[in-house]
């Protein structure tokens, strides 16, 4: 974890293999200028980021998990040091969203678990195997506005007496309840462990010197049971079946439901997922993202920032203060302040360009998130994505890919198993063209007439298609099934959507920014050594002879390289007809990614993974775009 | 005693279900956490074309991708029946 923090002296003890081993079955007690670590766990969708949000104030540091590319926020509450934890149905390692809760978890002085009013029975378990592994713990049952309208009465002195933790209430949305957090932190303890499991963590105790580790060996981490040199235990069946009954047992006795309407949101949830409302329902929403994101952002808003701010104020001014330092025509004023400057162009492009869009996108997908539409939508699709061997879940990087797939392919992260990730990450590279391309695609075709936009648009959909079904044929492995809750639909709340934007908007920009650079900073050198115009040279009788277009789009290609609508927007002063106008964008859009994608693509999914993509991508550009101009030309 | 049932995802919308049998390994843990496992009563909510089923269980609804629901083995039953730990008051 990043310990990166550099407020004052407080001691942070070192959470080595050794450190564990110190809390040998009983509770230390922490020295008392030892910063305590708290844990914000529970199941998705239970309002946590608010009870964090309220904890941290606005100092938080987000890093990522070592090991792991789960994104991990850290706040300061008072003398706690505040962890945010992906949500999770239980602690183990499924995926790499449970490695981090777990780990965090293990470190944990105390636990604060979030527990969502509502479903009880689903959160609960939870409860109980964080109580099972012998944490401080203390619950918050939130959504306590939203127990009445459906509904329920829970006996929360009973609840607490059942598990043997401080039980207490909040409503996050209206922070009812929040004076009572740090009393809360203060009370956590260690509850009532299953009489049987007790018993049984007692042999494993003795070599892991950690409870919370025995319980995780004994439920098949085999993470856990490697780091102590032991076989992972067989018994996660058993324990999950006690556990279940005793969480059922429990709700028997402190939950009363009485029948009441069905309320708005919950039909609005069912026609999601209804075959023939789901279909309306997901153009609606593909339709408000095009007009927020297509037309406000990518054409108002852009086309101000990008213009007047980035090439009129922006590269004027630095071209100017570059001049006093070195000739714009050298080799190295080139690099700098040249076409493709790694101070003019880039910064024009990642400010005043990708970020305006990047912030649209994450904006819309938090409102689709908090909304409860997206798990919606991602079951809607889970058939259809099936088909190329990924889940609904895929649908996110799919939709971010529209806006920028570099950040598309940062998402494939959060994908089930390392296939899926291979599979949306080419799929990324290959057939979806970003917003900034699109705009120059639309714009050409519009000229071009609705026979070349039908064709532009089947050629790349089936390459879509291909691409996908072939990797899911030829890949080993299978897909991760579906299984994921669909929260109730609520109105997203303001404050939650923009932090959460703010977060991801400042996460991605750190992650990419340097990429975007040192691709510029290679295609400027590319430039003043000449070997821009060999590789135009080389890529010239292609084009004119295969391809059957001019001369100059072998340029447009090359440029295709550095930005994709670069490469889009050289062909707009040539004069090609509409047919060829076809086979030029075709080939560009299934060209190389822009070098920022492909950097990314680099870091995320390996040298070789990504070297078969990035050449396929040139084979396939080419082939797909001759074999379409000798058809239509 | 062994229930005839079948596939999750042949259930017909809006019919109650039993759980008779569900699959073994990672899966069968994370049904589990989710209140889905042998002798629960589900409501099924939704099959969309192509099997994608999304189900009821109290008051949470969840999404299951067919090749997980072909493995849940269910059996209709009455939804007046008392279930698991159904209403109570």
């Amino acid at each position: 974890m990043n310990n990166g923090s550099a407020r004052g002296t407080t001691k942070i003890p070192p959470h080595n293999h050794v450190e564990r081993h110190k809390h040998i079955g009983v509770d230390i007690a922490p020295e008392a200028n030892a910063t305590l670590k708290v844990a914000l766990v529970g199941n998705p969708n239970v309002g946590k980021s608010l009870f964090f949000n309220y904890l941290s104030g606005m100092y938080v540091d987000v890093s990522n998990y070592p090991g792991t590319t789960v994104e991990v926020v850290k706040g300061r509450f008072k003398s706690y040091e505040i962890y945010d934890t992906p949500g999770v149905y239980g602690i183990s390692s499924f995926n790499d969203e449970e490695v981090v809760t777990r780990d965090i978890v293990l470190e944990a002085d105390i636990v604060l678990n979030i527990v969502d009013a509502v479903h009880p029975e689903r959160d609960l378990f939870l409860t109980q195997q964080l109580i099972d592994m012998g944490k401080k713990v203390s619950v918050m049952l939130n959504f306590m506005d939203e127990v009445q309208a459906h509904g329920l009465q829970i006996d929360t002195q009973l609840l607490s007496r059942y598990l043997g933790v401080p039980v207490l209430l909040t409503t996050a949305t209206t922070r009812a309840g929040f004076d009572q957090i740090e009393t809360a932190i203060e009370h956590a303890r260690r509850g009532e462990q299953d009489p049987a499991l007790h018993h049984r963590l007692h042999t494993m105790l003795s070599i892991t010197g950690s409870e919370a580790e025995a319980l995780l060996i004994l439920e098949g981490d085999e993470a856990i049971a490697g780091r102590h040199g032991v076989p992972p235990g067989h018994e996660r069946d058993t324990i999950y079946i006690e556990r279940r009954n005793r969480i059922n047992i429990m709700i028997d006795a402190v939950l009363s439901e009485k029948n009441v309407r069905t309320r708005v949101a919950t039909l609005f949830g069912r026609w999601a997922v209804s075959t023939w409302t789901g279909i309306p329902m997901l153009l609606a929403a593909l339709y408000l993202i095009y007009l927020f994101v297509g037309k406000l952002v990518a054409q108002d808003i852009v086309s101000f920032t990008e213009t007047r701010l980035g090439r009129e104020l922006w590269e004027p001014w630095m071209r100017g203060i570059a001049a006093q330092y070195v000739s714009p025509t050298s080799w190295f004023g080139t690099i700098l302040v040249g076409e493709f400057g790694v101070l003019t162009m880039t910064v024009t492009y990642l400010l005043f360009l990708l970020l305006p869009l990047v912030i649209a996108f994450y904006l819309s997908l938090a409102i689709m998130e908090d909304s409860g539409y997206l798990p919606r939508l991602a079951t809607f699709v889970d058939r259809s994505l099936n088909a190329i061997g990924l889940n609904g879940r895929a649908v996110i990087p799919l939709i971010l890919g529209f806006g920028c797939v570099t950040m598309a392919t940062i998402t494939t992260r959060l994908l089930g198993n390392e296939r899926e990730k291979t599979i949306s990450a080419a799929i990324l590279q290959f057939a979806i063209p970003c917003s900034a391309q699109l705009a120059v695609v639309a714009a050409l075709l519009a000229g071009a007439g609705f026979t070349s936009i039908l064709i532009y648009s089947i050629t790349i959909f089936s390459i879509f298609v291909a691409v996908g079904t072939i990797l899911h044929r030829t890949l080993p492995g299978t897909t991760t099934p579906l299984l994921i809750d669909l929260p109730p639909m609520r109105l997203p709340r303001f404050d939650n959507v923009a932090r959460k934007t703010a977060y991801r908007t400042y996460f991605f920009m750190r992650e990419a920014t340097p990429w975007f650079f040192a691709g510029a900073l290679g295609v400027g050198i590319l430039q003043v050594t000449g070997l821009l115009t060999v590789w135009q040279n080389i890529l010239a009788p292609f084009t004119t002879g295969w391809l059957q277009l001019p001369r100059e789009a072998a340029t447009a290609f090359v440029m295709g390289m550095v930005r994709r609508d670069f490469g889009a927007a050289g062909l707009y002063h040539l004069s090609l007809s509409p047919n060829q106008i076809v086979v030029a964008l075709v080939t560009i859009t299934l060209f190389t990614p822009c070098i920022a994608s492909l950097m990314v693509m680099f870091k995320e999914r390996g040298f070789k993974e990504a070297t078969i993509v990035w050449t396929g991508t040139w084979v396939v550009a080419f082939l797909v775009g001759g074999l379409l101009s000798q058809a239509l030309i | 005693m062994k229930t005839s049932g079948i596939p999750l995802h042949l259930a017909a919308k809006g019919s109650t279900l039993i759980i008779v049998d569900i699959p073994d390994g990672k899966n069968r843990a994370r049904l589990i956490r989710l209140g889905i496992l042998k002798g629960e009563r589900v409501r099924c909510l939704e099959v969309l074309p192509g099997g994608t089923v999304v189900i009821e269980k109290n008051r949470q609804e969840i999404a299951i991708g067919v090749s997980l629901a072909r493995l849940i083995v269910v059996a209709p039953t009455s939804p007046d029946h008392p279930g698991h730990h159904g209403a109570k008051k």
